[in-house]
């Protein structure tokens, strides 16, 4: 099982002091984070897309290449990439080319946005949020696994003869994750491809992802990728811990009494009752994360939200330290009680194993028009070996 | 747009004789008149479906004691408790009356945000009676003005007669006569109510509904047909 955290890279004033990190901190404070996890021994960081204020998370791609230079083990993934306003052709290249430079350490999650301009930002109709993510995801997927593509769709202008580079590393396309919170569909879309379904698992009450979740493992099981219990889950979660259960309740509670999302709403009780939220001491989280199973099954993939709110960056790092603590147990008990057969998330090495073995997929160019010539050397002998496929 | 599995789900537990009004009161006193408004709808809702042969009780949601619940589902996004249980009331209902009193010239904010919350499609084709209260009888179009528009919005079918009770109509209920007798209007829209509702069961509705999230995790819809509208343009209503 992976563990891990994702951000969706929010800049909110701390409500204790009044100080709101500026950009830049907030840029940097994401990296310090996400080295953080690699060292505590998380699996997973992912971040999240967003193109307005109050939020430093566009260009996803430049900050998990930056983080992937100075990491060496932890997978960097998305949540979510917003795959109904991004040109899939774009994303194709972009995670590719990520692929290569990490090495395959990269998967990513698509989601549909927080905002309703973003879809005129980017020239999209938000009444048609679905069938882009449909769509779009439809074409991203022919990109990675076909060297040229013809196509023609009802969101972007048509390809014909259209090759998306780099090409996947290996010849593996990353693997895919799909995140909704509300939209049923999206669970279908995820079984249908025998991707990967996370649910946000932060907002709304467990008992919404238990349905979610439980649509997505029948539906995969449907289209015949293997058992209900084979389909590949990631949950979502939050959490605040202190050593003394009292001292996560008096510290947490401003930051969520003025969170951005849910703040000025429900008590920090009823919403830790109504939701997945759990604020107490390691052992508290530990018992509430190892619960999450008794409603979704056996599941892949645990991220934790804990850059949020407004909490300064010293905290957020105490948090990891205190994962960190905590997650020997969580995993070896996680471990203990899996059912067997159930399968462990795909990684780069695992699909690269399942496709029969790395392979170069670099598509060289033919010769052009003009010169009847390519720019590779056919005299080359290392060029003659991978011509033959020795390479 | 109307699929056998989704009628089934429509009409409630499928075999269950009895047919559900849910009344709805935003009233905010105790004793409330829109509650007693509502009431009176209710049981003149119940009696005329006795009289076309069939079965019905009533329900009533209070929206008072579910005010902070509904001011924290504006927040979070997501019902909690007995709001949770009141809005699977309204899903599940039959039909449904609506009653509000009036405030700044139109339905109350605790009102409104009732069906603000609810999910686009539970009340699609579901027979509603609109109805207020008032110290004067010169908000009596709020009806008109205001009611109707919101629930044509949310594609509910209004019955003709809506019920406005002024504080004097009160005092003239009991009266068996007279053209303005509220007691009157209350049956006749209880009537018209249950023309839509004690009908036949197995009619489909006449207007096209829209799949809440919980019909479609009862049935989804499949891929084929998520691509098809991907690339046929947007959904037919």
């Amino acid at each position: 099982m992976q563990f891990g955290i994702f951000t969706v890279g929010d800049v909110t004033t701390d409500p204790t002091t009044g100080k709101t990190p500026t950009e830049h901190e907030r840029i940097k404070a994401t990296v310090a984070i996400a080295k953080k996890a690699e060292d505590i021994g998380l699996d997973v960081f992912a971040t999240g897309e967003h193109h307005n204020p109050p939020f430093i998370a566009s260009n996803p791609t430049a900050t998990l290449a930056y983080i992937g230079a100075q990491t060496e083990r932890i997978i960097l993934s998305t949540a979510t990439t917003l795959i109904t306003t991004t040109d899939p052709v774009l994303i194709a290249e972009d995670y590719a080319k990520i692929q290569h430079l990490t090495d395959g350490r990269v998967d990513l999650m698509m989601g549909r946005g927080n905002t309703g301009p973003v879809y005129p930002w980017f020239g999209k109709d938000i009444r048609q949020g679905i069938n882009l993510a449909i769509e779009n995801y439809a074409l991203l997927r022919r990109l990675w696994t076909e060297d040229v593509v013809d196509w023609n769709g009802r969101f972007r202008t048509p390809l014909q003869g259209y090759t998306s580079t780099p090409r996947p590393l290996d010849g593996v396309a990353p693997f895919v994750w799909h995140g909704s919170i509300r939209s049923p569909e999206i669970a279908e879309q995820a079984a249908y491809y025998g991707d990967g379904f996370f649910h946000n698992h932060i907002f709304w009450p467990s008992s919404h992802t238990e349905a979610m979740v439980r649509l997505y493992r029948q539906r995969f099981e449907h289209y015949g990728h293997g058992t209900a219990d084979q389909a590949i889950v990631g949950l979502g979660g939050q959490f605040f811990m202190r050593k003394n259960s009292q001292d996560a309740w008096n510290e947490f509670r401003p930051y969520f009494d003025n969170a951005p999302v849910y703040g000025h709403g429900p008590s920090l009780e009823d919403f830790t009752e109504a939701t997945p939220l759990t604020v107490g001491s390691p052992q508290q989280v530990l018992e509430r994360t190892l619960s999450f199973r008794d409603y979704v099954g056996d599941y892949q993939r645990q991220l934790f939200l804990l850059d949020h709110a407004g909490l300064p960056l010293k905290t957020v790092l105490e948090q990891l330290d205190l994962l960190g603590e905590i997650l020997p147990t969580m995993r070896a008990e996680f471990d203990r009680v899996r059912k067997p057969g159930v399968p462990d998330a795909p990684t780069h090495a695992s699909l690269v194993e399942k496709a029969g073995g790395a392979k170069d997929s670099t598509v060289y160019a033919a010769g052009d028009a003009a010169t009847g010539t390519t720019d590779r050397d056919l005299d080359d002998p290392e060029v003659a070996k991978v011509l033959e496929g020795e390479l | 747009m109307i699929t056998p599995a989704e009628s089934s789900l429509r009409s409630g537990a499928a075999g269950d004789a009895g047919r559900k009004i849910v009344v709805i009161s935003a009233g905010l006193s105790v004793p409330s008149s829109t509650r007693l408004l509502a009431d009176m709808l209710g049981e003149a809702a119940v009696d005329a479906i006795h009289e076309r042969g069939q079965e019905a009780e009533v329900e009533v949601v209070e929206l008072r004691p579910l005010a902070h619940a509904l001011a924290d589902h504006l927040l979070t996004g997501f019902p909690t408790g007995e709001l949770k249980a009141a809005i699977e009331k309204v899903r599940r209902a039959d039909g449904v009356v609506a009653v509000t009193p009036v405030f700044s010239a139109s339905y109350s904010g605790l009102f409104k945000t009732f069906f603000d919350v609810l999910e686009l499609g539970v009340l699609d084709g579901k027979p509603v009676v609109v109805a207020a209260t008032a110290g004067t009888a010169r908000h009596s179009l709020v009806l008109e003005h205001a009611l109707r528009p919101l629930f044509s919005y949310l594609h509910a079918v209004v019955v003709p007669t809506g019920v406005f009770a002024a504080s004097e109509d009160f005092g003239a209920a009991g009266g068996e006569q007279g053209t303005g007798d509220l007691a009157k209007r209350v049956n006749r829209a209880a009537n018209e109510l249950a023309a839509l509702v004690a009908g036949p069961g197995d009619v489909p509705r006449p207007v096209a509904h829209r799949k809440t999230v919980d019909e479609e995790f009862a049935s989804p819809t499949s891929f084929e047909d998520l691509l098809k509208a991907a690339s046929d343009g947007p959904p037919e209503y």
